[in-house]
């Protein structure tokens, strides 16, 4: 079944230049393998779409539970060229926590809360 | 040598709330209070500013913290760090030695200063000699905006600090030096690091990242249950409590707002991060993957397992640009139809800006209450929605043109869609885009210079 990423993960963004940087933390270790599967490059880049003009990298960390993306090309230019509301992508690591993944029945029931 | 130091973050940017370096200082005990006031492009506005008084272009902000301070630092022997110099570090530290002279400190204490960051006069030769300085982003060479360059400083480690706290500095005040080096030095200094000690170095390094942004570790902008967060009002700033193994705790006064768990810890640490792997600083490679984290008791999380390697040979080079002009116009439109109305606006405005010929690099328009942050992935708004705010940005070389564009948005008032208010503070203003442009010096091209003032 389809659920969004807010029920397994919380996250914080930030800007280099013009590319944004998401990082994405799992609510609790167990769902840390789920994000890897899921939330895939590929995946994110097509989520963005007409917000992300660039590549999308993705960085796994397992130690700490969370995936890390930049997302190049994003910010109207970046910095103080950026004439963004959020020209420092502060608001991305919420809008990746919108995106829905697939889960199987198991996994959907034991999710938290 | 000391067996723990705890370092307190003051300031997580220039800005940041007045009182939070001097609730460091007086909620408990610290023996170092670092400050970061440097953003990327604070450099070119303290340049500016000496521009136009030679005894300015530094963070002002720091004289009357001083003042405010230094009396308890210097009764209990609290040594602060802080990037507060810009481009005049002489300036601020002769400021900061009169304060100290006034409150009948003089004698007491000595400043220590780090410059040699500033290459702002040795561009043109850096050049000639075949240093292209190329945008670390884009890869364009630096001289197809040399003659707009306001400000050039590379970024400074941790040594030369290490160095002003050797020669006996209490209060170490640099010029453009990294976040994450405010914190380091003190570690290094205390505990006799070497400089080929990559992991001990990196774990500095990391726990400088962890709270040079401030209260962002300690509960301030975190997502994860942000409802229960305690008393943010009252937030306590973060605390690393630093061991000679390179293992630390992250923790904050008793009695204080916020929180230290492991998910904000977790948020802080993923803060602008780029690849993981490398977290490249003047002073050593860290390796955020090699990060571990246990709770040590309430509010106190423990960091361990850090490991780094070599610095790379070469420093990062801050350099600001004169960019053109922008101006940013909103109003606001109230229910029935909110949203269309705002479009209509939208649609109106561009057409007297085609027809009065005016010329942008860009112009960005932009619903908020509808899609200024989440843009298509927040879906269409409900029908009913009580407001929605225009916003309306230009770009581009041309001051005039940015002017005129200024002109243009309270007219709308009266000459379009009805149901419109929100524009009580008057025309947009202009503002100059000072740009940033972030290039890489081969390491043996600068020389760190430190001095130790006595008051």
């Amino acid at each position: 079944m389809k659920v969004q990423l807010v029920k397994l993960a919380h996250a914080r963004s930030g800007d280099k230049g013009d590319t944004a940087n998401i990082g994405l933390i799992a609510l609790q270790e167990e769902l840390y393998p789920i994000l890897v599967r899921e939330v895939t490059a590929e995946r994110v880049k097509q989520h963005f779409k007409g917000i992300c003009h660039g590549d999308v990298e993705r960085f796994e960390l397992p130690n700490l539970g969370a995936l890390n993306f930049l997302l190049h090309e994003s910010l109207g230019g970046g910095g103080t060229l950026s004439l963004m509301t959020d020209a420092q992508g502060k608001t991305f690591s919420t809008a990746l926590l919108r995106m829905e993944i697939e889960l199987t029945d198991q996994e959907a029931a034991d999710l938290p809360g | 040598m000391k067996q723990k130091i705890r370092i307190a973050a003051g300031q997580g940017f220039w800005g940041d709330l007045p009182d939070a370096p001097v609730r460091q200082v007086e909620g408990g005990p610290i023996d170092y209070l670092m400050l970061d006031y440097l953003a990327e492009v604070t450099m070119s506005i303290m340049q500016k500013q000496k521009a136009r008084d030679p005894n300015a272009g530094y963070a002002k902000d720091f004289v009357p913290l001083m003042r405010r301070i230094l009396p308890a630092c210097v009764d209990r022997g609290i040594k602060v760090t802080a990037n507060a110099g810009g481009v005049n570090v002489r300036g601020c530290a002769d400021a900061v030695i009169a304060v100290a002279r006034e409150l009948g400190l003089g004698g007491k204490v000595r400043i220590g200063i780090v410059t040699g960051d500033d290459i702002m006069s040795r561009l043109d030769e850096l050049l000639e000699r075949g240093i292209e300085l190329r945008n670390m982003d884009t890869g364009a060479p630096l001289s197809t905006v040399r003659d707009r360059i306001q400000s050039a400083n590379a970024y400074l480690g941790a040594w030369p600090m290490v160095d002003a706290l050797k020669q006996g500095a209490q209060i170490v005040i640099t010029g453009r030096a990294t976040d994450t080096g405010l914190t380091l030095a003190p570690m290094i200094y205390e505990f006799g690091w070497s400089n080929n000690d990559w992991n001990h170095l990196a774990a500095g390094t990391i726990a400088g990242h962890i709270i040079e942004c401030g209260a962002q570790a300690s509960g301030g902008n975190c997502q994860y249950e942000w409802r229960s967060i305690p008393n943010l009002a009252d937030v306590g700033f973060p605390i690393v409590e630093a061991s000679p193994d390179g293992t630390f705790v992250v923790t904050k006064h008793e009695r204080t707002g916020g929180w230290i768990i492991i998910p904000s810890i977790k948020e802080q640490l993923v803060y602008e991060m780029g690849d993981p792997h490398e977290y490249i600083t003047p002073d050593c490679v860290a390796d955020f993957t090699t990060i571990h984290l246990e709770y040590e008791g309430r509010d106190r999380v423990r960091v361990y397992g850090i490991e780094g390697r070599p610095a790379t040979e070469f420093l990062k080079v801050s350099i600001s640009y004169s960019a053109g002009f922008k101006a940013v116009g909103t109003l606001v439109y109230a229910w029935p139809d909110a949203y269309d109305k705002a479009q209509a606006a939208d649609r109106i405005l561009r057409a007297r800006l085609d027809r009065l010929g005016l010329k942008f690099e860009q112009v960005l328009t932009e619903f908020v209450g509808v899609s200024a942050t989440h843009g298509p992935l927040a879906g269409r708004p409900s029908a009913d929605i009580p407001e929605v705010q225009l916003r309306v940005g230009v770009r581009g070389p041309d001051r005039n043109a940015i002017e005129r564009f200024t002109k243009e948005i309270a007219p709308l008032i009266l000459t379009g869609p009805p149901a419109v208010t929100g524009f009580a503070g008057g025309r947009p203003k202009v503002e100059e885009i000072v740009a940033y442009w972030p290039a890489l010096i081969p390491k043996e091209e600068i020389t760190p210079v430190v001095e130790v003032l006595e008051t």
